[in-house]
């Protein structure tokens, strides 16, 4: 019947909980739950398998953070919530942790009072074409009709991307993602455009997903990331370096595969054993966290590359912009010293 | 040719004429009695015959009813896929119920009939008996399914989704709306000012604002409404809201019945020397209720199939389940087959309760008759 929802009261208290009254890791500890707030369903990130088991990008966040905590990645609730309800269900205490494709914006930090505590995937707006149409880009679309969702922001990057490069679209105004499919399906619009990962998962709801293709030009920034409510730092940082983790954990060849055979022996990586907790960590302690916690991770869930091609390798998304900066890519993460 | 004779008055009627009756007659007679007709009849026959094909085709023959994933589907036939419902049937009943707790679920859905039938049967043998048992249905369901007592497990409000969700708001809304209801519409005529203002403003607010704000109010506003430490889980206050609207909208249409009794029969009761009570409990109710029935069961169909808006505060009810599972990178694409399980679902309980409606109408429309 109750959800162990800690309710400070008025409005403003309610940000304030967690550190006030308990820190959110003694509350998880307490709990032997973490409670993770998740996307109703969308293809790669957030979705039930046939057992009911939740599975997909996003959801590995929630187990990763899990494992760290708990040392258990299974022991999550999630609760499913929709892109309205999202942030109140944080705010009000529903779960400790928000990881539900959420875009990092200025007035979504400061003003709602969350923590944005990382990427964990950089998307942006693109066009979906069919290949018969024969553009190889988005600046080829003189003329052409697009399917939109009205009231949205990708409604403005659009007109600022055409207006920008002189060239003159009809627009198709629609309602929603599945009206959109079907208008495009029956060639009632050359293109579609929304955030690319949409675009991937809707082309591999088509019969024959290889007559589409995703365009290069990406008009927009959309860093999604994981949140936490403000005032609980060392939850804060527990969650941002448990997402480190799973980065540096594909940056130094970490795997779910060998990650314990690492742990039991002297890397001549340094930093390999501090992660791993082979050599001490400097103020883990201070985060709460057992010597072990990336381990858990690593050996439960996998490492970012792991996760990222276990989930969305198969909506044929590629790494592009999510690659390590080594790579080309735009992941950076501190050292681990 | 037999030359016979008959009585006057004693002569047999002969039969009609040929092509005029049986099989051969009605189709000669709707199908075919003019060229034009003749022309309709082929033309919508050869249609009717594409259309059929077609459509028991997708649904049936060319259909695949056991598949790993939708390209799976593909590479059997290329009708419906039917695989992501038989795969998930489990989690469109009983959300994301433990698997070995479902048992509860069955239970509490199959005495819920018991629960109901001296409510909706009055003819019902033993209805005494059975009404005891009614009174304690709810604290029965509420312990099965909620657990946590009695050595049960105690279940997340989080894993209830699917079906399941749909009938419990259903039912919950429709059993504590219907008395609300009624006690609205009664404080809406009653002769107290406060209980009739606060009558009014109730059911005007209910009324005026769309049910998507009250969902909108439940998941996001009462948290912060209600004083600390207090938490009731989103399906309660979820029901809370649903029963509030729909008493709102029942009261009006108890109101109407309540309106519709001639004055007459209050004058009786009053010169009979009843007082208010045993006015309303025999001479008002009776008569108003059965007046409305097509109106409360509309209002009960309207807000059955309204609980599907729970999907934007992020309960999974029976189309959230599908959703989801569209999601999945293996079925992604079935959206037909899906809604259209779905529809089934909702078509075959409302259509239940229109049934009901009907039959309670025929049985208490004894004055018309």
């Amino acid at each position: 019947m109750k959800t162990k929802m800690l309710l400070a009261g008025v409005t403003a208290g309610v940000m304030f909980a967690g550190s006030v009254l308990a820190s959110t890791l003694d509350d998880v500890r307490a709990r032997g739950k973490l409670n993770c707030i998740i996307n109703t369903g969308l293809a790669g990130f957030a979705a039930p398998d046939d057992k009911g088991n939740w599975t997909g990008f996003d959801v590995d966040f929630c187990r990763a953070v899990a494992a760290a905590t708990l040392g258990d990645a299974d022991k999550v609730n999630y609760t499913t919530a929709t892109g309205k309800t999202r942030f109140t269900k944080l705010a009000a205490g529903e779960g400790e942790l928000l990881s539900r494709n959420t875009t990092w914006t200025f007035s979504r930090d400061v003003d709602l009072s969350q923590t944005f505590i990382g990427v964990n995937y950089y998307d942006g707006q693109g066009f979906m074409v069919p290949k018969a149409l024969g553009v190889k880009s988005a600046k080829g679309l003189d003329g052409a009709s697009v399917c939109i969702q009205t009231g949205t922001t990708t409604e403005l990057n659009l007109a600022e991307f055409f207006a920008g490069n002189n060239i003159k679209y009809n627009p198709v105004p629609i309602e929603t993602n599945a009206e959109a499919q079907e208008l495009y399906k029956a060639g009632r619009c050359d293109v579609y455009t929304t955030d690319a990962s949409g675009l991937y998962a809707t082309m591999m709801s088509f019969d024959n997903p290889s007559d589409h293709m995703v365009l290069p030009e990406i008009v927009s920034k959309e860093p999604l990331g994981p949140v936490v409510r403000h005032g609980d730092d060392q939850w804060a940082d527990i969650v941002a370096w448990v997402l480190r983790a799973m980065m540096a954990g594909e940056e130094k060849g970490i795997t779910s595969k060998n990650v314990k055979e690492l742990a039991a022996k002297d890397n001549k990586d340094k930093e390999i054993n501090r992660l791993l907790g082979k050599d001490p960590l400097q103020g883990l302690s201070k985060l709460g966290l057992s010597p072990d916690w990336a381990v858990n991770v690593i050996s439960q869930v996998g490492n970012y590359q792991e996760s990222f091609e276990k989930h969305l390798f198969p909506l044929t998304i590629k790494r592009g912009m999510n690659a390590l900066y080594r790579d080309g890519g735009l992941h950076y993460i501190p050292p681990i010293k | 040719m037999s030359e016979k004779t008959y009585k006057p008055g004693n002569y047999p009627d002969l039969p009609p004429p040929p092509g005029t009756v049986g099989v051969y007659g009605w189709i000669r007679q709707n199908l075919f009695s003019s060229i034009s007709n003749s022309l309709l009849t082929i033309i919508s026959v050869v249609l009717l015959y594409y259309l059929i094909d077609g459509i028991i085709g997708w649904f049936f023959l060319d259909a695949v009813f056991d598949a790993d994933s939708k390209i799976a589907c593909r590479k059997i036939d290329d009708g419906a896929c039917w695989a992501v419902i038989t795969r998930r049937v489990g989690q469109f009943v009983y959300g994301f119920y433990p698997e070995a707790e479902r048992w509860r679920i069955d239970i509490t859905f199959l005495t819920m009939f018991v629960a109901f039938a001296p409510l909706l049967y009055p003819d019902i043998p033993k209805r005494k008996w059975l009404l005891y048992f009614s009174l304690f249905y709810p604290f029965f369901a509420f312990v099965l399914i909620m657990g946590g007592y009695f050595g049960l497990q105690k279940i997340e409000y989080s894993l209830f989704g699917g079906f399941m969700l749909t009938v419990i708001l259903g039912v919950c809304g429709i059993v504590c709306s219907l008395p609300l209801g009624i006690l609205l519409a009664l404080g809406r005529q009653s002769n107290l000012t406060v209980v009739r203002t606060l009558s009014v403003c109730f059911i005007e607010f209910m009324r005026g604002v769309p049910l998507i704000t009250l969902l909108f109010v439940a998941s996001s506003m009462l948290n912060y409404f209600l004083p600390p430490g207090t938490n009731f889980s989103i399906l309660v206050r979820v029901i809370i809201m649903f029963t509030f609207f729909s008493a709102a909208y029942i009261a009006e249409v108890i109101r109407g019945g309540i309106q519709a009794i001639p004055k007459g029969q209050y004058e009786a009761a009053d010169a009979l020397g009843m007082n208010y009570w045993q006015k309303t409990r025999f001479i008002t109710l009776p008569q108003a209720l059965k007046i409305s029935i097509p109106g409360i069961v509309n209002t009960f169909i309207g807000l059955y199939k309204d609980t599907t808006l729970v999907v934007v505060i992020g309960l999974l009810d029976p189309l959230g389940i599908g959703r989801a599972a569209l999601a999945d990178t293996k079925w992604n694409g079935l959206s037909t087959e899906t809604y259209l399980f779905v529809a089934l679902f909702f078509f075959v309980s409302c259509f239940a309760m229109s049934r009901y409606s009907l039959w309670l109408e025929n049985k208490l429309n004894t004055d018309k008759k």
